[in-house]
């Protein structure tokens, strides 16, 4: 069935320049990360390290560098588990409660986050939560959980659970034969639901705005404070490296849910 | 008593196992959506005893009608046109030979991936009056003057488009992918030219998918904040500004919590009606 070739044309064209509307933001802050000029002038009319060099010799960003990575990394480590744990309950378990508890734990995707952020703001001011690492992380929990647990209960859904019923039968306690047979089969969705509960943690910018701060700023509060303020050509080296690094980390994560799927 | 016995007494337990593991996960939910979203809903009625003062302001206050209307505009605007550039890529990503699809769908999901703040950036650098933008336009002979296309709603819009777009791509891309090509050439064999063919058969059965992107896009536009925050140049106050401004600015916590149910209710409202057409974690699982 081909259709006619001015048509074929016209739509491929449309999809392209679509295409291209989707990835030249992404493509134009890595030139402006080697401008020489502090003006946001394209393309730029020398090119140089010194917006890399402000970045990396600037304490300030580096802590607050630090301390994204830290919230990121502490949060993975909590999200995963935690997750993953969910997801088998979910995916063994049909009562309605069960689907009920499913759709509330999916909640931090459709309650606006502002909502949320406020509502965190006023109880962590209460019990003493505000611009501390434990506040932040928790936070960064909550948001991550629906990410681990969509990638799971997917992972989970292909998984035969037959298998694990034969490891129990021949007398392997519960947690062991899950460790044993099913963790190794569906690791990659657990691997990649981690890599976006990380990013994600990584990216928030609105519940750091309100309940980070001090010494426990993040990096995302500090460049939004920058970006409303007055343009920081550094912030273009910084967009640039987090772009690559969301980039190689959503690569390693599709690239694991593939081989979880064949 | 065997892993495989059927009995009601194991099937308890298996529930209770069950609910142990996910509660975890639960608590933390509730610890910090549930509860944090109740006290706001208890905060909006309350000022020293019970009160409807809070809404009544803002059901009365031009300044809050405003942003409302501003808000389900641009809500508006953005789902269309996301829509419209949305649904010509996800029908090529479905149609066209490996590894073009490939191709196709990771020009959509690396901006996904991308930091909103990366993209706000990218965007002014790409739209301000010295921008990339205006330059090309100025150089072309096509404009004499470089025209504000940030630091207004226009920014905006724009900026919001690009951020929601996958939010439209994704489930149209998994709803089309699934209708058999067997169908279309059974219309061309009956006959009917292929743009007869697409409007009675492709389109229809794609509207799941439409349905799905469309609420998606239109929800999660009601709630934003980081964009029109940065691209709108102080102007364009969406309904999330009015909420973290009463807080931050004014300490009005009653008002920012009014304000804030009304967008909760009106977007869990969407969701649920939609949720009687299509299952939500069918919606929320394109993520």
């Amino acid at each position: 069935m081909r259709q006619p070739l001015l048509p074929r044309l016209v739509f491929g064209a449309f999809v392209g320049l679509v295409l291209l509307y989707l990835i030249l933001p992404l493509l134009i802050i890595v030139p402006m990360s080697f401008s020489a000029t502090r003006f946001l002038t394209f393309p730029p009319p020398a090119f140089s390290l010194r917006w890399y060099a402000e970045y990396f010799g600037n304490p300030a960003w580096m802590q607050a560098t630090r301390m994204s990575l830290l919230i990121g990394v502490l949060t993975v480590i909590v999200a995963t588990p935690l997750g993953t744990a969910a997801a088998y309950a979910i995916s063994h378990s049909q009562t309605k409660l069960m689907r009920s508890l499913h759709m509330m734990l999916m909640l931090p995707l459709i309650v606006p986050i502002i909502i949320i952020a406020i509502g965190i703001f006023f109880i962590y001011a209460r019990i003493g939560l505000i611009q501390t690492l434990t506040g932040l992380v928790l936070a960064n929990v909550m948001l991550g959980l629906p990410y681990v647990i969509t990638s799971v209960v997917a992972g989970l859904q292909s998984f035969d659970k037959t298998q694990e019923m034969v490891a129990r039968s021949l007398g392997m306690n519960r947690f062991r034969a899950f460790l044993t047979v099913t963790l190794p089969q569906i690791k990659a969705s657990v691997f990649a639901g981690g890599i976006f509960a990380f990013i994600s943690a990584i990216d928030e910018t609105i519940i750091a705005l309100f309940v980070s701060g001090g010494q426990h700023q993040t990096l995302t509060k500090r460049m939004f404070t920058a970006l409303r303020d007055e343009i920081d050509p550094t912030i273009a080296s910084i967009s640039t490296l987090l772009t690559a690094a969301s980039f190689i980390l959503v690569l390693l994560a599709t690239s694991s849910q593939k081989r979880a799927a064949g | 008593m065997t892993a495989i016995d059927p009995s009601a007494r194991y099937r308890r337990r298996e529930q209770g196992l069950m609910l142990l593991l996910a509660s975890p996960a639960v608590i933390v939910i509730l610890a910090l959506v549930v509860i944090p979203v109740g006290w706001l809903m208890t905060q909006s009625v309350y000022d020293n005893g019970f009160t409807l003062e809070h809404y009544r302001r803002i059901f009365s206050e031009d300044i809050y009608w405003r942003s409302f209307t501003l808000t389900f505009r641009i809500a508006l605007i953005v789902t269309v046109m996301t829509l419209i550039l949305g649904y010509p890529v996800a029908y090529a990503a479905a149609h066209v030979k490996r590894p073009w699809d490939v191709l196709i769908l990771s020009f959509v999901i690396l901006p996904f991936w991308t930091s909103v703040l990366v993209r706000a950036y990218a965007w002014l650098v790409l739209l301000q009056r010295t921008g990339v933008t205006n330059q090309m336009l100025e150089g072309l002979g096509l404009i004499s003057e470089p025209l504000a296309l940030v630091h207004n709603e226009l920014g905006t819009i724009i900026a919001t488009v690009h951020i929601l777009l996958p939010f439209m791509v994704l489930p149209l891309y998994s709803t089309m992918q699934k209708i058999p090509r067997e169908l279309m050439l059974a219309g061309a064999s009956l006959g009917g030219g292929p743009l007869h063919s697409f409007l009675r058969i492709f389109l229809p059965l794609s509207l799941p998918g439409v349905v799905a992107g469309l609420t998606l896009v239109f929800v999660l536009t009601l709630g934003f904040y980081i964009t029109p925050e940065l691209l709108g140049g102080g102007r364009t106050i969406m309904i999330s500004m009015v909420v973290s401004r009463n807080v931050e600015l004014y300490n009005e916590w009653g008002a920012a919590s009014a304000v804030g149910v009304v967008l909760l209710v009106c977007v869990l409202a969407i969701f649920m009606a939609v949720g009687r057409i299509i299952p939500l974690d069918k919606m929320l699982g394109q993520k």
